[in-house]
């Protein structure tokens, strides 16, 4: 099998959420399998189960049904602690909103990553300078969130997806917040990351950025209508 | 383990530089339960003391027992008949009884003239053995004594003063072997009682009172009445025992049932020595738990603030789970954020009630009437470790909790959108 490539494999997965008094099936059986390398969007409608599926990929929430396995590693009945190493080590995120904590600067946003996976703090230091000069805000380190734009703050949280080295950076919305020049500038930069060998997975409605992917997958009602080519 | 400790360590040192004036304000209110608490039960203590010394000044474990009648037949005789005891009964007595520590009678006479000079004054003059002196606690100032047994033997006319009486008669002369007149009999003063705080008695103050040698007594006053027998026993469980091997040995000899419980009347100082720490001891619990209820205030501060850094941290919290925050990573910072407060604003209170109460150590307690019936607020090993408990309790619950809700914060849930 060429499974061997697959950072992110998922048979069959079923997410149902039992909310009491109603059970919502999410994801009605989702088979995907991502190459290393590949770039993929997914789009959808609102309530499609777009956001359960990411969820489901980030380990931030686990599958009522089905395998997942991250970069090899069954992590569908890991424990909370063990779905934290997993985050920390093997997806890096991108938010619609950044979430980048306001109180601090942007290098100790990105250099957060690198405290929870143990890197030492020379080394951290070392992989943060590297990180903000990759994305072009080498000058900004010591400046807080607040004193950046938003395409900016894109930046420094993509520093910060890529901090461990991730398998798969995750981006939900990450043009959502931004004005139309800033947004291209970072569909510029996740292009850029791909063609140096970064696996993405871009959540996105947004069909310019979409465009941009390798291979599109189309969810709707919690399941996977089309998947193919991005030029199709 | 290490790197746990090193990571929750960063995280909390970054967290809490943002939020210097809530913490200050939480440290106050800390340190101001502490300070209560402290003050409280150093008060308590204090006052313990200083009633336990005056209560002792009289003598401890002592029972002391006045002659009265029987209140049940005997051998024919009947009820309501009363016992006169002589020394000779008592010196039985002591014979009988070795497990005492001391057995003594008392002959008094009441409105004594004594006479100094010119000055007269009349007051009460005990006729006792030389035992008494050390089991009534009546300690000579210097280089003056209590009477001995070779004063008793040859029946000197010598005399122990109490130190207000001494007062009264002598002025600001030294009475130390000066010869006064008893009953118009001479007298050499041989002691002067040393002061001392005395909160119980029977007959009267020491402090007022003279004590001769009862073979003196008897050749001076004649034979009377003993007007009280006292003893004494070892410790304090053995009173019991003793007031009963008591009536056993004088029972037979005096003419009473040994059972009859109406014959003496009976001041057994063990018990309200018990009672007096019970007491005491209830009066510390009220002011120890009036402190931690003051504490817990300062506890729950702590609590509510942490509450709501969890509250407005929700997002920052799902995104540091999101990049692989641990659980304990999570909830270690709160829980250090609530015990570095505890520790500071303990220590802080701790340092204030340390410099209260010396201030208040300074303040003369000879002589000001308060002082010397409340005694000095006193810092004791005991009360430091019951705060200590009591804020490390606190603190650790006020970090736990707030930590507890910080750690089920589902990250997914906070993490989209705005």
């Amino acid at each position: 099998m060429s499974q061997s490539h697959a950072i992110i494999d998922m048979q069959a997965i079923r997410k149902v959420y039992d909310t009491g008094k109603v059970k919502v099936e999410a994801l009605k059986g989702i088979d995907l399998v991502v190459d290393s390398g590949e770039f993929v969007a997914i789009v959808g409608p609102s309530g499609s189960g777009k956001s359960t599926l990411m969820n489901l990929i980030g380990c931030l929430d686990t599958p009522t049904d089905g395998t997942y396995r991250l970069g090899g590693e069954d992590v569908s009945k890991f424990t909370r602690d063990e779905l934290a190493d997993v985050r920390n080590r093997r997806v890096g995120f991108v938010f619609q909103g950044f979430n980048l904590l306001p109180q601090i600067t942007a290098f100790e946003n990105v250099e957060m990553p690198l405290l929870f996976g143990g890197v030492a703090p020379k080394k951290r230091r070392e992989r943060v300078e590297e990180l903000m000069t990759r994305v072009g805000l080498g000058e900004r380190m010591d400046h807080k969130p607040t004193e950046l734009s938003g395409g900016q703050m894109q930046r420094v949280a993509i520093a910060r997806a890529l901090a461990m080295k991730p398998d798969v950076v995750l981006a939900d919305e990450p043009t959502g917040n931004l004005d139309t020049s800033a947004g291209g500038d970072i569909m510029g930069l996740f292009t850029e990351l791909w063609k140096q060998g970064s696996t993405l997975v871009v959540i996105t409605h947004d069909m310019t950025l979409a465009r941009r992917a390798s291979r599109i997958v189309e969810i709707r009602d919690g399941r996977i209508v089309r998947d193919g080519e991005a030029a199709a | 383990m290490k790197r746990n400790l090193a990571v929750i360590l960063q995280l909390f040192l970054s967290s809490a530089r943002l939020q210097k004036k809530r913490a200050t304000l939480t440290i106050a209110s800390l340190a101001w339960g502490t300070v209560t608490i402290l003050l409280l039960l150093a008060f308590g203590e204090g006052l313990k003391r200083q009633m336990m010394s005056n209560d002792q000044a009289m003598g401890n474990n002592m029972a002391i027992m006045w002659p009265g009648e029987t209140s049940k037949p005997y051998k024919g005789l009947p009820e309501g008949r009363p016992i006169r005891p002589k020394m000779e009964d008592v010196d039985f007595a002591r014979e009988r009884l070795p497990e005492l520590d001391a057995i003594w009678g008392e002959y008094t006479s009441w409105r004594t003239a004594l006479s100094y000079g010119r000055k007269t004054v009349n007051g009460r003059v005990i006729g006792t053995r030389f035992d008494y002196g050390d089991a009534r606690k009546h300690f000579p100032k210097a280089r003056g004594r209590f009477i001995n047994p070779n004063d008793e033997d040859e029946k000197r006319r010598v005399v122990f003063l109490g130190n207000e009486m001494a007062k009264d008669i002598f002025g600001p002369e030294d009475p130390l072997g000066k010869t006064l007149l008893i009953n118009n009999s001479p007298f050499t003063v041989i002691g002067v009682m040393q002061r001392k705080r005395q909160s119980s008695t029977y007959g009267g103050p020491d402090a007022t009172h003279a004590v001769i040698p009862q073979s003196t007594f008897k050749a001076v006053f004649g034979d009377p009445r003993i007007n009280v027998v006292v003893f004494r026993v070892h410790h304090e469980d053995d009173m019991p025992a003793a007031l009963k091997h008591f009536n056993e040995v004088l029972g037979p000899r005096l003419g009473y049932d040994p059972e009859d419980p109406r014959v003496w009347g009976l001041w057994d100082t063990v018990k309200g020595q018990k009672m007096q720490g019970k007491i005491m001891l209830g009066l510390e619990l009220f002011f120890g738990v009036i402190g931690a209820l003051t504490l817990i205030i300062g506890g729950v501060g702590v609590a509510n603030i942490m509450y709501a850094v969890v509250k407005e941290r929700t997002k920052e919290i799902g995104v540091k789970m999101a990049l692989g925050a641990r659980r304990t990573w999570i909830t270690g910072p709160f829980i250090l954020e609530g015990l570095v407060y505890t520790l500071v604003g303990g220590l802080a209170g701790a340092l204030i009630a340390i410099l209260i109460v010396t201030g208040l150590s300074f303040l003369p307690i000879e002589g000001n009437d308060v002082l010397e019936f409340m005694g000095r607020p006193t810092l004791s090993w005991p009360i430091g470790i019951a705060t200590i408990a009591i804020l490390g309790t606190c603190g650790l619950l006020a970090g736990y909790f707030p930590a507890r809700r910080a750690a089920s914060i589902d990250p997914a849930s906070t993490l989209r959108y705005e």
